[in-house]
């Protein structure tokens, strides 16, 4: 991160190629996936596959991957209110059953 | 700058705080160094420049990454309410669309990322609005899908309000469904016409030459915005259209 005008790293366009590709991939085997029945472990392999995809998208289209650590805070910063977000929401919702009397 | 305020440090630059000999004004050093035309006033130098710009979208993103949050939230509170009656409302999404509409998508990401490549490396204007135009094409792509979806959606009145029409096991919990189908697709599309919106600027800019190696941000920060829209879409695709497809999806 260093130089008075040029600060941001040229990708290859070969890597640009890559990320292209394995979002593709990623697609794909989502959408297999989704054919099959495997109860909650659906949603699990779902996810995964588009958190790893946001994150390719993230470090490389998005050029996070060489930017300054505060552009790192910044971006992380997002995703870690956003689970605190829903981690407090469903403590609520998804514990409403479990003392009796207190459902809905 | 030598209005006599301490200068600040530069933000998220570790190194560059300039330590100024006494008796040796800011305005020499850049005298030494005449200025680019597009370096305003309040910045060191061009990089300062483009990593503040850089920065500063990225709260801009933050702030729609909470935006998108709060319906992808009432999307898991409903659905863990209403499980099977999402199941089965997902079912008549044509997961066809959704995954063309997808690859549109990502493709669409890796042209925009050639894009701001070619202004990056200062390639010529015709290669710079080929890479823009093209991700312009692919936007519109997925918009005119989405028009058929929309329509196909109205054709069958599975529409939330008044004359909604369900004719599975679980009315209800389909309508909530299609309410989130369409809050957040809709949203989603909204915010691809306000990129295309943008695009058709940064493509006029760039063919009058505006961006080269020195400057390319306002091509960066646009590259920024619709890949935050991609990914928004990442998570979209499963959530909305593959979440029935085993329970008899088409």
């Amino acid at each position: 991160m260093s130089g008075h005008h040029v600060s941001h790293h040229v990708a290859p366009k070969s890597l640009y190629y890559l990320i292209f590709a394995l979002l593709m991939i990623g697609t794909a085997v989502t959408v297999i996936v989704a054919y099959f029945d495997l109860g909650a472990f659906n949603n699990v392999v779902m996810l995964t596959i588009a958190c790893t995809k946001a994150l390719l998208v993230v470090l490389y289209f998005m050029h996070v991957r060489w930017g300054t650590r505060l552009t790192w805070v910044v971006a992380a910063s997002g995703f870690v209110w956003l689970l605190i977000m829903f981690g407090f929401t469903l403590s609520d919702y998804l514990t409403r059953g479990w003392v009796g009397g207190t459902l809905r | 700058m030598s209005d006599g305020y301490p200068q600040a440090p530069s933000v998220g630059l570790p190194g560059r705080v300039s330590i100024q000999a006494p008796g040796n004004p800011h305005d020499e050093q850049s005298s030494a160094h005449p200025h680019h035309p597009k370096l305003q006033h309040h910045f060191d130098d061009m990089g300062q420049q483009a990593e503040a710009s850089t920065l500063g979208m990225w709260v801009f993103l933050v702030t729609e990454i909470m935006f998108f949050g709060g319906l992808f939230l009432a999307y898991l509170v409903y659905r863990t309410q209403n499980p099977m009656a999402f199941q089965e409302a997902s079912a008549h999404l044509s997961w066809k669309l959704g995954a063309f509409n997808t690859a549109v998508l990502i493709f669409s990401s890796l042209t925009m990322a050639l894009a701001v490549r070619s202004a990056q490396t200062s390639e010529s204007r015709g290669t710079q609005v080929f890479w823009l135009v093209t991700t312009m094409i692919l936007g519109a792509t997925f918009l005119g899908v989405k028009v058929i979806e929309y329509s196909e959606k109205f054709a069958h009145n599975n529409v939330p309000g008044p004359n909604f029409v369900w004719d599975g096991q679980y009315p209800a919990g389909a309508e909530i469904f299609y309410s989130l189908y369409f809050c957040m697709t809709g949203l989603h599309a909204l915010h691809m016409v306000i990129g295309l919106g943008i695009m058709t600027v940064i493509a006029i800019m760039a063919w009058r030459r505006q961006f080269n190696t020195e400057y390319f941000t306002p091509v960066e920060i646009t590259g920024l915005y619709w890949h935050f829209v991609d990914i928004v879409w990442i998570f979209l695709f499963p959530l909305l259209y593959l979440i029935g497809r085993h329970y008899g999806g088409h």
